[in-house]
């Protein structure tokens, strides 16, 4: 983005530069946020109900448009009509100002996050640092929530969320630090360009450390952000809805906004520090045409992350806070620091990697992933999958 | 007003706002969020330094962890009712005496320092590189040290924390 506003600088020299850039970053900035991050968590959050309904064996949301894709839409036309009760014992400014603190700190972690080759708003030179960073916007948004609600469940929400968030940031900042010794680098254009298209040289498959790395920083991304069977802060069957529970209208529904927008933010960051990002083979000299290819690679791969995890929300129970915290302080920090040490080892002992040891894990992962997928076939075919399918299809 | 000075005293104004809500503010949680404003005031100052590396440091740091233990620190303190009073008035005889003579050592500081003007359009390059080889080569003493002095509060934590179980 830069060089085209040094070139949009250069053709009206009358004015200040300063002001072409600041113009242009809110330009650019406004274009992300309507085209973009509004769209994908919207259609989030239809994808997640559908795939939802139908691991449960229910329909899901199917009356709006075609298999109801246009539900999001109304769903956020009905809450920006909806009333915005803001209760009589309420902190007011804070309770007003807590869910903006949460989108703009979930809005802020796109200024660096690479869409594809030569679309990023910022490629900044600490790039995965400030996401790590700005994210700590949302859990402060999220104790501004709770605390402002004068009420016992939304502050014990809060707090939870609190905890859960600052414990693992460390297994997760522990987890990055395999990628970006790999990449020698923190931008994210970096760590992208360090890597290729093809699976062997991808950082995950690097060695058995890297791949570690992989799954912690999965882990840990979706107890960061709240996501089943992490999802303690607002644990419905304790906390009513923790600390959402007094917000209503669209203020209850921008926490959310966040919650599936974020999701797309965690597969961008996965697939960007351990998957090859944007890499596509260089198929083709013709610039437009390469640049939508890498989008459409960072986009299938980060969306397949998101459809993981509404995959695990739509199977997995809630953990208790105290298993949570044994998992994050006794396994995943203990494991996270052995975990640098040996990729820097592998590092130190084979400096170039080695091509032997990045085939044989993937095929080990290919291997895995044909059982697991002949696994889930079997179990498909055991539970009639055809039988409800028609039902389901029906119905619509 | 060039474009650089007009940032940097938006940035200023921030840390400065910042910190005035944190000292004035008749609420610890509104002093708490006055002092995140105040700490991204200071974050953007390092980033106008080319200090991006601090920068990020500094908001991972202070308002992802120190701010939100805070935070959580004054959720879980009892009566939470009364925390409403976060500065009294107390001995400001004393206090004014001591800011009084930090503004003057400060003021001395300032006027006796020599201030380098960098030339103009110096590229901002990153600072990750340069911290990571002064940490680990000219400095990594004083940083094995200061490692130390972090495990001696990880045990002091763990003895102040744990309970003794009976035999």
């Amino acid at each position: 983005m830069r060089a085209y506003l040094d070139a949009v600088a250069a053709g009206y020299p009358s004015t200040s530069p300063a002001l072409v850039y600041l113009l242009g970053m809110l330009a650019f900035g406004a274009l992300v946020v309507f085209v973009f991050i509004l769209p994908v968590a919207g259609i989030t959050s239809w994808v997640e109900r559908r795939v939802w309904a139908r691991i449960q064996s229910r329909i899901g949301p199917n009356r709006v448009g075609p298999g109801g894709f246009l539900q999001w839409l109304a769903d956020g036309l009905k809450n920006l009509l909806k009333e915005d009760v803001i209760p009589a014992a309420v902190d007011v400014p804070m309770f007003r100002l807590a869910p903006y603190v949460v989108v703009a700190g979930f809005c802020a972690a796109f200024v660096a996050l690479p869409f594809a080759g030569s679309l990023i708003i910022a490629d900044l030179n600490i790039g995965i640092l400030y996401i790590s960073a700005i994210t700590s916007l949302v859990v402060i948004g999220i104790l501004m929530a709770g605390w402002s609600s004068n009420n016992k469940w939304s502050m014990l929400g809060g707090i939870r969320s609190a905890t859960q968030i600052i414990c693992y940031e460390i297994p997760v900042g522990l987890s990055i630090f395999p990628a970006v010794l790999l990449s020698g680098t923190l931008s994210m254009q970096g760590i992208v360009a360090a890597q290729g298209w093809a699976p062997t040289s991808w950082h995950m498959f690097h060695s058995p450390f890297a791949f570690v790395a992989f799954v912690m920083f999965f882990v840990g991304a979706l107890a960061e952000g709240n996501r089943t069977p992490f999802d303690l802060p607002e644990a419905d069957s304790e906390l009513v809805a923790g600390f959402a529970t007094e917000y209503s209208g669209m203020r209850s529904l921008l926490f959310f906004l966040a919650e599936w927008g974020n999701l797309y933010v965690i597969g961008v960051l996965v697939s960007t520090l351990f998957m090859g990002g944007w890499q596509v083979p260089h198929f083709t000299d013709n610039a437009v045409v390469l640049t939508v290819a890498q989008f459409a690679t960072m986009f299938l791969k980060a969306y397949f992350w998101v459809f993981v995890a509404m995959w695990v929300r739509a199977t997995l129970p809630r953990v208790r806070v105290d298993q949570f915290m044994t998992l994050c302080w006794k396994y995943m920090v203990p494991i996270g620091l052995v975990n640098v040490i040996g990729a820097a080892t592998v590092m130190v002992l084979l400096p170039d990697g080695s091509i032997v040891l990045r085939l044989i894990m993937v095929t080990v992962a290919v291997a895995i992933l044909v059982q697991f997928a002949r696994r889930v076939l079997f179990h498909l075919h055991r539970a009639d999958y055809g039988r409800l399918g028609r039902i389901g299809e029906g119905a619509a | 007003m060039t474009a650089a000075d007009a940032m940097f005293l938006a940035l200023a104004a921030t840390a400065v706002i910042g910190a005035a809500g944190v000292a004035f503010s008749r609420h610890i949680l509104y002093s708490a969020l006055s002092l995140m404003v105040a700490l991204f005031g200071v974050a953007g100052l390092f980033v106008t330094l080319s200090a991006d590396f601090v920068a990020g440091v500094q908001v991972l740091i202070y308002v992802g962890g120190v701010l939100v233990i805070t935070l959580f620190a004054v959720m879980l303190t009892q009566g939470i009712q009364n925390v409403e009073v976060s500065n009294r008035a107390v001995g400001s005889v004393a206090a004014g005496l001591l800011t009084a003579g930090l503004f003057v050592v400060l003021l001395r500081a300032m006027s006796s320092a020599q201030w380098v003007k960098p030339p103009a359009d110096v590229p901002t390059q990153t600072s990750t590189y340069g911290i990571g080889n002064a940490l680990l080569g000219q400095y990594v003493l004083p940083f094995e040290v200061a490692s130390l002095v972090l495990l001696a509060v990880l045990v002091g934590a763990v003895v102040l924390t744990r309970k003794e179980t009976a035999e």
